[in-house]
């Protein structure tokens, strides 16, 4: 088959979907209940990609192919085409995005079941995977930002599915301005690009852009890392993403996890050889990422609802991603942004089957008068694996991963990780020894926080009131498949990338793949190579760092469950209780930025165009009526003052005439 | 009598036929008939049009109507710049029409027989090839509008109608002066001394610099009042506010056009030399406009205000696209100002159906509509979304090229200003989004809003071209570029040529004048060569 055809069908089957489940049902009210047929059709147009992918995937032949549909707008310079490309880097995210994303929509089957806005759902859940196709496969910038925004508008309308309740809209108007102020640099980048290089199709820009000036360069890259903090919520800009759990929880899973908050690592690599001509912008994007780490991993610890604590580790993760783009290990940002979708997929859809538990606790609890509890509360669960066997063994799974316990699929991502920015330390870039630093401290507190989370959910006694008779139950098959894949996945993932220590590096798949001879991706020149010893010795201090975290964690929950928490808080004092309100960046926002524009419009600005603007126009408008109605007292009717005035006219006329 | 005729003046004969009539059932349809006729006539123009020419097509023109001496004539066609324009209010004729349907309840026949004489005064703006006969459209438009928002608008409506009428006049009393000037100027110069307003024989006259300074800022300043630029705006708010929906949708969609098309078509090749000059100027009215008006937007309680404050933000990328002087942000300019028509168009439609159920236009009356009126939250959202700039949708098309081609501009040269019109995008999304959450989201708070009807079929009806049109034109608005690009290409060619032209003249005047002193010193020197004193002072 033609791959020209191929990717045609590959975006069209998702947007078809979406007007299929979305607006059919709109207007045939009666399709609104046929859960059957929009969740099929639903999964169907997303698993059928899948396939279609895979087969590009396996008769691709190095050569990037370009797909041109039609001209988009053609002005002047401008000449932009709806033009996808198939290479080694948009097909890889196009997997990630057709296969995990294939599985949520079959999970959210169940666990969207009976809920009334079962089509809108799937039919945003399409629009989504339709746009993010758009992002990765786009062959120029503004196609890429068509699902860069489109993805963004898919975000606004999940996360404020559940409508009725306005907390879950303020955080999609949240989530949207965010990425709008993101996208705003974006913007500005393309037109700079564009007046340099009058085109902004990636084959121009890929090729002469790093010769550019260095001072647009640098500009470029800037702009282009700032409309990344945006959508992949780095600092100063990533509030948005934990407010985001307001969605259902398989959007967090898809969208907040795996695919949409990626796509900052995935423009940067795909515009790796334009970042890697701005060494000081680099600087910044491995600094920003490793602070975001830190600063996300220390507000983990401290949460309390599960879907909060994988939010913030969510934030965590992608600071270091950016921080192995800030190191130019571009590859190997792509390689976590894969273990990341399979470990973090699994663990928010196993959150999800644990709120889908617990729900129903709460029902119970609640029907028998025994008060309220928050299904996403950890503190009133426990105890889980009794009862959701898969939920548990899964979550485990992906837990051992994203901790990087040897093996498991995080180890390898994450090491790699930590070992380019050692490597690029070595090489003689000092600020890759900082966040070489505070990876190694990031890495201990991941593997804390997440056998936290997984200890108090599913180990111990269980919390909830009347938990000698009620319980939840493990969730049906079409949530617990996903689960499976996405576990096994989250254990084996890793082995595609294997360490430079095993055979030279010469079986790391993915680098080849992304970073080989013909691959998109570039990296950073290293000069001087770390020696072999050393290398086994981070390995080392990896492993070693994530089994003892893991450990240690599991030993204090296990042990004390909540009350580790009590300890924890007395023994760090302010810093922790600063990082549980979350280091008040939010009330900085609010208190700065938001206050100023809402209260500087409503304040301000709307009373100066009332009183002034349009004051000044009622004033010329009253002053003309005020002189009329002066000037209409001439107009007297008395024929002898008439008579006057023309003779002081005449006599007037006659003096100028006389003497002027 | 050609095409663009018959485009123009149907909507007048079905005004005269509409007097005729008693029964309102028969008043509405015939306007609706019309309305309709003219559109799909209309589209004979589309059909016949040839994009690669640069003069005026399906022309009408009569001999001159005025005794010897005065070359001024009905010169009636349509070109690049104009075409979409006249098919934007042909296509909102119908659709005008269809949304007063049942809004209008008293006097519905001088309602509709205004509503007509206004379709065929806007598209008389848009093909009129002679300034005189443009002059008497754009005047003509001021009347049935007039009497609109006076007598079927809000509370407020006198106020308001007097107010729109009295701003728009300054403005075009100024331009009659300028153009009567004009005319004469242009006859001395290219038509043997006869007075003409032919707009192609005023665009072979080189004005000389020091004219074109102040017909330029007579001739913009009557647009700028129509755009409305800032800081004229302030007759805006008020006239949508109070005007029934219908007048709403012709005001933003068509009328405010005739401002941004009046400046393309007119002070821009009639004056380049003093539009280049003060293009940064209006470029930084544009972009404060842009970001006032999204602000402004956001601090309004009712719906129809914040929609109002919108089209000054919109209007500000218009205006900035036609200042930047290049190919992708004029053509960006032109293509915008179809866009706003038609999302804009639709935002006061539908804000018009939500006053039509409760009788109130405030956020705070509503809340939680989504759940009660799914079709209505839809077609706002969309409507939103396209009017925000989404990618994908037609607003985007207009400001990226807008933006795209100003940050380019050597004329405007300036990218902090355009990075300041681009955070427009953050705030167009932030009073946006603030209404779909005030009017939308939310439970329902008040009782009345829970058995609020969802559109009917004749609402529907009337939306959903204006919503294919918003995919279409984000989607695949090539087609429509292709229309005005050699028209924007030639303009801006002219425009160059004209002004170098005059530049030239300038210094060849000035060249002359010098050596004439030169030769009047000299010849001063040889004169007084005796009385040296005399000479110097002379000669100083």
């Amino acid at each position: 088959m033609e791959p020209d055809f191929l990717v045609r069908l590959i975006l069209l089957l998702p947007l078809a979907g979406a007007v299929f489940n979305g607006i059919v049902p709109l207007f045939v009210p009666a399709l609104r209940r046929r859960e059957g047929l929009i969740g099929s059709v639903g999964t169907a147009v997303v698993a059928i990609p899948f396939v279609l992918a895979l087969y590009l995937f396996l008769s691709f032949e190095g050569e990037p192919i370009v797909a041109t549909v039609y001209t988009w707008m053609a002005s002047g310079e401008l000449d932009l085409s709806f033009a996808y490309r198939i290479d080694q880097l948009s097909l890889l995210m196009t997997l990630i995005v057709t296969g995990v994303g294939g599985l949520i929509h079959l999970y959210s089957i169940g666990y969207m079941h009976e809920d009334p806005g079962f089509w809108r759902f799937f039919a945003y859940l399409n629009l989504f995977i339709f746009a993010m196709l758009n992002l990765v496969l786009g062959n120029n910038l503004p196609v890429l930002f068509l699902g860069w925004e489109g993805v963004g508008l898919c975000s606004y309308l999940l996360i404020g599915f559940w409508y009725t309740d306005l907390k879950n809209s303020a955080a999609a108007n949240k989530a949207f301005i965010m990425n709008r102020v993101g996208d705003f640099a974006f913007l500005l980048a393309m037109f700079l690009l564009f007046k340099e290089l009058g085109s902004l199709d990636f084959d121009v820009v890929l090729t002469e852009g790093p010769a550019m000036s260095q001072s647009t360069i640098n500009w470029v890259v800037f702009l282009f890392f700032f409309g990344a903090t945006g959508k992949s919520a780095q600092i100063p800009l990533y509030t948005w993403l934990p407010d985001a759990m307001a969605g259902p929880t398989p959007v967090s899973a898809l969208i907040h996890a795996a695919t949409m908050v990626t796509s900052g690592l995935y423009l940067l690599a795909r515009l790796s050889p334009v970042v890697l001509s701005a060494p000081a912008v680099m600087t910044v994007i491995a600094v920003v990422g490793a602070l975001t780490a830190l600063v996300a991993a220390t507000i983990a610890i401290t949460q309390n609802d599960i879907k909060k604590v994988l939010a913030y580790s969510t934030v965590s993760q992608l600071g270091y991603m950016f921080l192995a783009s800030g190191v130019g290990a571009f590859y190997v940002a792509i390689f976590h942004v894969m273990t990341h979708a399979f470990f973090k997929g699994c663990l928010f859809l196993g959150s999800g089957s644990v709120i889908h538990g617990m729900h129903h606790v709460e029902h119970e609890v609640a029907h028998h008068g025994k008060g309220a509890l928050d299904p996403q509360d950890m503190r009133t669960m426990g105890g889980l694996k009794k009862y959701m066997p898969t939920t548990r063994m899964t979550f485990l799974l992906s837990t051992l991963a994203i901790a990087g316990i040897p093996l498991f699929s995080g180890f390898f991502s994450k090491d790699e990780i930590l070992f380019k920015a050692f490597e690029y330390g070595y090489d003689g870039h000092v600020y890759a020894w900082f966040a070489w630093g505070i990876g190694i401290l990031t890495a201990i507190l991941t593997a804390v926080y997440m056998t936290r989370c997984y200890v108090l959910t599913f180990e111990g006694k269980e919390r909830w009131p009347m938990a000698g008779e009620v319980h939840p139950h493990e969730s049906p098959w079409t949530m617990t498949l996903p689960l499976w894949v996405l576990g096994v996945l989250s254990v084996v993932g890793g082995f595609v990338g294997l360490p430079a220590v095993i055979a030279h590096g010469e079986l790391n798949w993915i680098h080849h793949w992304l970073a080989g001879e013909h691959g998109p991706v570039l990296e950073a020149e290293v000069h001087t190579h770390v020696p072999l010893a050393l290398e086994w010795g981070l390995i080392a201090l990896g492993s070693l760092i994530a089994l003892v975290g893991v450990g240690l964690a599991w030993q204090w929950y296990r042990q004390h469950a909540l009350a580790f928490d009590a300890r924890l808080r007395s023994a760090f004092g302010k810093l922790y209780q600063w990082a549980s309100e979350l280091y008040h960046v939010d009330d900085f926002y609010r208190a700065t930025f938001v206050r100023a524009v809402v209260e500087g419009a409503e304040e301000g600005l709307a009373p100066f165009d009332r009183r002034v603007v349009d004051g000044i126009v009622n004033g010329v408008a009253k002053l003309t009526a005020g002189v009329s109605r002066g000037l209409r007292l001439l107009q007297t009717g008395i024929v002898q003052s008439y008579a006057v005035a023309i003779v002081f006219g005449v006599v007037l006329i006659i003096a100028l005439m006389l003497f002027g | 009598m050609g095409l663009t005729s018959i485009v123009i003046f149907l909507p007048l004969l079905g005004a005269a036929l509409t007097l005729a009539l008693r029964s309102a059932r028969a008043i509405r349809w015939t306007a609706l008939v019309t309305t309709t006729v003219t559109f799909v006539v209309s589209l004979g123009l589309w059909m016949g049009f040839d994009p690669s020419a640069t003069t005026a097509q399906f022309v009408d023109r009569s001999a001159a109507w005025f005794p010897a001496g005065f070359d001024v004539k009905y010169f009636v066609g349509v070109d690049g710049l104009s075409l979409l324009l006249v098919l934007l209010t042909t296509l909102l004729g119908p659709i005008v029409v269809l949304s007063s349907w049942t809004y209008i309840s008293k006097h519905l026949k001088a309602y509709y027989v205004l509503l007509l004489i206004l379709q065929t005064g806007v598209t008389g703006v848009f093909t009129s090839y002679d300034v005189f006969l443009f002059y008497i459209f754009f005047e003509v438009t001021l009347i049935p509008m007039y009497f609109i928002i006076g007598i079927w608008g809000g509370e407020n409506r006198i106020y308001a109608a007097v107010k729109f009428v009295l701003y728009t006049m300054v403005g075009s009393l100024l331009l009659l002066v300028a153009i009567l000037y004009l005319g004469y100027q242009a006859g001395d110069a290219v038509n043997a001394g006869v007075f003409t307003t032919d707009w192609y024989k005023l665009l072979e006259y080189n004005i000389p610099v020091a004219e074109q300074t102040w017909l330029f800022f007579l001739f913009a300043l009557a647009f700028a009042i129509k755009v409305p630029l800032f800081p004229l705006h302030t007759w805006l708010p008020d006239a949508h506010v109070q005007a029934p929906t219908g007048g709403s949708v012709i005001l933003a969609g068509v009328l405010l056009k005739m401002g941004t098309y009046g400046l393309v078509r007119f002070c821009l090749p009639f004056f380049p030399n003093a539009a280049q000059e003060y293009a940064m100027l209006f470029a930084v009215l544009a972009v404060i406009g842009i970001v006032y008006g999204a602000l402004v937007s956001r601090a309004q309680p009712d719906a129809k205000k914040l929609v109002a404050y919108s089209s000054v933000s919109h209007l500000g990328f218009v205006v900035l696209g036609i200042f930047a002087f290049t190919v992708e942000s004029m053509q960006g300019a032109l293509i915008q100002m179809i866009n706003h028509g038609l999302s804009t168009g639709a935002l006061f439609l539908i804000v018009g159906m939500l006053y039509e159920r409760r009788h109130t236009r405030l956020m705070a009356d509503y809340g939680g509509l989504a759940r009660v009126t799914p079709v209505l939250a839809f077609f706002m959202i969309f409507s939103v979304l396209a009017s925000a700039g989404l990618p994908g949708l037609n607003g985007f098309v207009g400001e990226f090229m807008i933006l795209l081609g100003s940050f380019k501009s050597a004329v405007i040269g300036s990218p902090a200003l355009i990075a300041v019109a681009t955070t427009g995008v953050i705030f167009a999304a932030v009073y946006l989004l603030w209404m779909i959450y005030r009017v939308f989201w939310g439970a329902i708070t008040r009782e009345e809003n829970r058995t609020m009807k969802d559109l009917n079929f004749r609402e529907v009806a009337l939306l959903v071209p204006l919503v294919v049109l918003m995919a279409v034109l984000g989607l695949a608005p090539n087609p429509f570029l292709q229309v005005s690009e050699p028209m924007t290409r030639f303009l801006l060619e002219s425009m160059e040529a004209k002004r170098a032209a005059v530049l030239l003249e300038a210094e060849r005047v000035d060249m002359a004048a010098a050596a004439f002193d030169g030769a009047r010193f000299e010849v001063l020197q040889d004169h007084s060569s005796g009385e040296t004193a005399e000479g110097k002072e002379v000669s100083e």
